[in-house]
């Protein structure tokens, strides 16, 4: 500030008073901004998920009033824990039933969306309708058209001869039905992504490779989903992370739902359905149990993203 | 066409020219048409089953046009001596519990997305990464002592328990630091500061009024899926004080056979605010969307 004229000592201190305190404004702003998100985050994010290792070591019971620590016994247990392994190939087949068949399906959709077209928006607000359903909607309705005796899928099939499938019943049937659902839901979502994606791809690209003769199919696979690569990461980690949690459509696709069993035979038991049951299903709030449920599958859902990422990288170099 | 104020003025600044795309043919339109029911089916669905006695779902061949039981059916998910749950104070709860965490995630986000975009501090860039890096923890696997949380809170079977862990998010926070960061000009923050206002003045009159837009898609999706959430309502609420998704799933009539009629009316009941909202702003949502797929 160039005062030329002398100012009085109290205009002088008034104003390194306000110099202080912008500076004051300038330097703890920005941190005052962002700690509400850091600090709720701390406490209900990062918290219990380190709390949830602690648990994981103890014997902790809601119903029993002292618990112990009782080391890595609720991971030996685990290891040899039939009913978890169950829920871990459920989880699996469930998961690639239905995110393989899905991101293709995106991909198709979104090529096709990609044309000039008329009603537009018609056609992207259709294909994202699924996503407002909740996925409680998602799983009724579902459950409703897979139903044994009367749902419309069974009467469908009779129709070309097929007799009526017992959905929940069987493993590979209801893994289908669930599988359907899923990419019910979040086809259009990742199809949207991927139009996006694709709608910011330079037109030189195409051109270039339309001098070089290449046909809608080869520019589609050596131009289009080499140039969306990182869109494709991104749906298939979110997928991933998204599929190994499946929690509410097998849950609700039970016919008795006080429980988290999945069927009769656990033939759709998903890993958070057995850690639901540990924890809050029924009578035994096994909280140690449940806790290192949850780490093991942290774990998994971790090493597949990872190695989900490392295969899918691999789009580019095939292309280079 | 979207016609975002923002996506116009991004246009303008980066302006090329429009690829002529292909031209969409009769199998590109049969293909999407079949896209289209594919899609809207489900729904419609359950519309059809609503509207019919729960015995008509027995018929064969099966009834594809809705009926005249909806209101019927409707009728009996609000009496609370024929269904198990009490079904409006399920709404009502749920649409508090939305409004709250969207209200708090969109403030948050755009206090926390303007100080990440636009002021100086030490420690950002890795701040950042980190605010990037919670979005791949997935909050579910928390569950447990979450749970012991709010029970030694006391807050098990209140509302406070499903809205306090998601009074902020990272997503939010990351869509807002992007769209701040090209949204609001520098100069027009420098203008201000001139003028003798200080950050949170700042905030107030120049970021806030700019954000809107994102603002809005930000609340859309928030609220969405506040309002659709499951797990944690199903954990920490009693049937007795619960949300609508909660109330829906454990719906059930007095016969021993289920009542499709009357659960499908509670889930086609349920969807039907965010049905609304979708087809009245559908456009602004599609545009959100793609605009956080391009970025991210």
């Amino acid at each position: 500030m160039s005062v030329t004229t002398a100012p009085t000592t109290a205009i002088k201190r008034r104003s390194a008073v306000r110099r202080r305190l912008r500076r004051a404004d300038a330097k703890i702003s920005p941190y005052l901004y962002i700690a509400p998100f850091f600090i709720l985050f701390a406490i209900f994010g990062i918290f219990p998920l380190l709390y949830t290792a602690w648990v994981s070591l103890t014997d902790r019971n809601l119903l029993a009033a002292e618990w112990s620590f009782v080391g890595l016994e609720n991971y030996s247990e685990l290891m040899h824990d039939s009913y978890f392994w169950n829920a871990v190939v459920n989880t699996f087949g469930i998961f690639v039933l239905s995110t393989v068949p899905q991101l293709m399906l995106a991909l198709v959709i979104a090529h096709v969306l990609n044309r000039s077209l008329r009603v537009r928006t018609f056609f992207r607000m259709s294909i994202l309708l699924p996503q407002v359903t909740s996925l409680v909607a998602v799983a009724l309705i579902f459950s409703q058209l897979f139903g044994y005796r009367y749902g419309l899928v069974n009467y469908l099939l009779n129709q070309v001869g097929i007799e009526n499938v017992n959905w929940e019943a069987g493993r590979l049937s209801s893994w289908i039905a669930l599988s359907t659902m899923v990419t019910w839901r979040w086809v259009g979502y990742n199809a949207l992504l991927y139009l996006a994606a694709m709608q910011s791809i330079p037109d030189e690209l195409y051109e270039a490779s339309a001098v070089d003769g290449a046909r809608s199919w080869r520019q589609f696979v050596h131009v289009t989903i080499p140039m969306i690569r990182p869109t494709i990461i991104f749906t298939v980690i979110i997928s991933t992370i998204g599929g190994l949690q499946l929690f509410t459509e097998p849950f609700l696709f039970q016919p008795v739902k006080s429980g988290a069993t999945g069927g009769s035979g656990r033939q759709y038991q998903t890993v958070s359905m057995y850690l639901y049951e540990k924890a809050f299903g029924g009578t035994q709030f096994d909280f140690g149990y449940a806790a290192a449920i949850a780490w093991c599958l942290f774990a998994i859902i971790a090493l597949v993203a990872g190695l989900n990422y490392l295969l899918v990288r691999r789009i580019r170099s095939a292309e280079s | 066409m979207t016609t975002l104020p923002y996506r116009l003025r991004a246009q303008t600044l980066t302006r090329r020219p429009r690829r002529r795309r292909r031209r969409g043919g009769l199998l590109t339109y049969v293909l999407l048409l079949l896209m289209v029911v594919f899609s809207a089916f489900p729904l419609y669905w359950s519309f059809v089953v609503a509207s019919h006695d729960n015995s008509a779902l027995g018929a064969y061949p099966p009834v594809l046009t809705p009926g005249g039981n909806f209101f019927d059916n409707v009728d009996r998910l609000f009496n609370a001596g024929i269904v198990n749950v009490d079904f409006a104070t399920a709404l009502l709860n749920s649409a508090i519990v939305a409004s709250v965490v969207t209200v708090s995630v969109v403030f948050f986000s755009a206090l926390a997305g303007f100080a990440f975009a636009k002021l100086d501090f030490r420690g950002r860039k890795a701040l950042f990464v980190v605010v990037i890096a919670t979005m791949i923890v997935p909050v579910q696997l928390g569950v447990i002592p979450l749970y012991i949380q709010m029970n030694e809170f006391g807050w098990l079977n209140q509302l406070k328990a499903v809205v306090a862990p998601f009074l902020v998010s990272a997503f939010g926070v990351f869509l807002m630091r992007q769209y701040i960061a090209g949204a609001v000009p520098n100069e027009l923050i420098d203008a201000a500061r001139v003028d003798g206002c200080h950050t949170a003045r700042v905030f107030w009159h120049v970021v806030l009024p700019a954000v809107r837009p994102i603002a809005a898609v930000l609340g859309l999706l928030t609220f969405m899926n506040t309002w659709n959430d499951f797990f944690w309502p199903l954990i920490v609420l009693s049937p007795q004080n619960p949300t609508v998704q909660v109330a829906v799933s454990t719906l059930s009539g007095a016969a021993y056979v289920p009542d499709f009629a009357l659960i499908l009316t509670g889930t086609f009941v349920s969807i039907l605010p965010l049905l609304v909202v979708f087809l009245v702003l559908g456009r602004q949502i599609i545009g959100g969307i793609m605009k956080g797929a391009v970025k991210g």
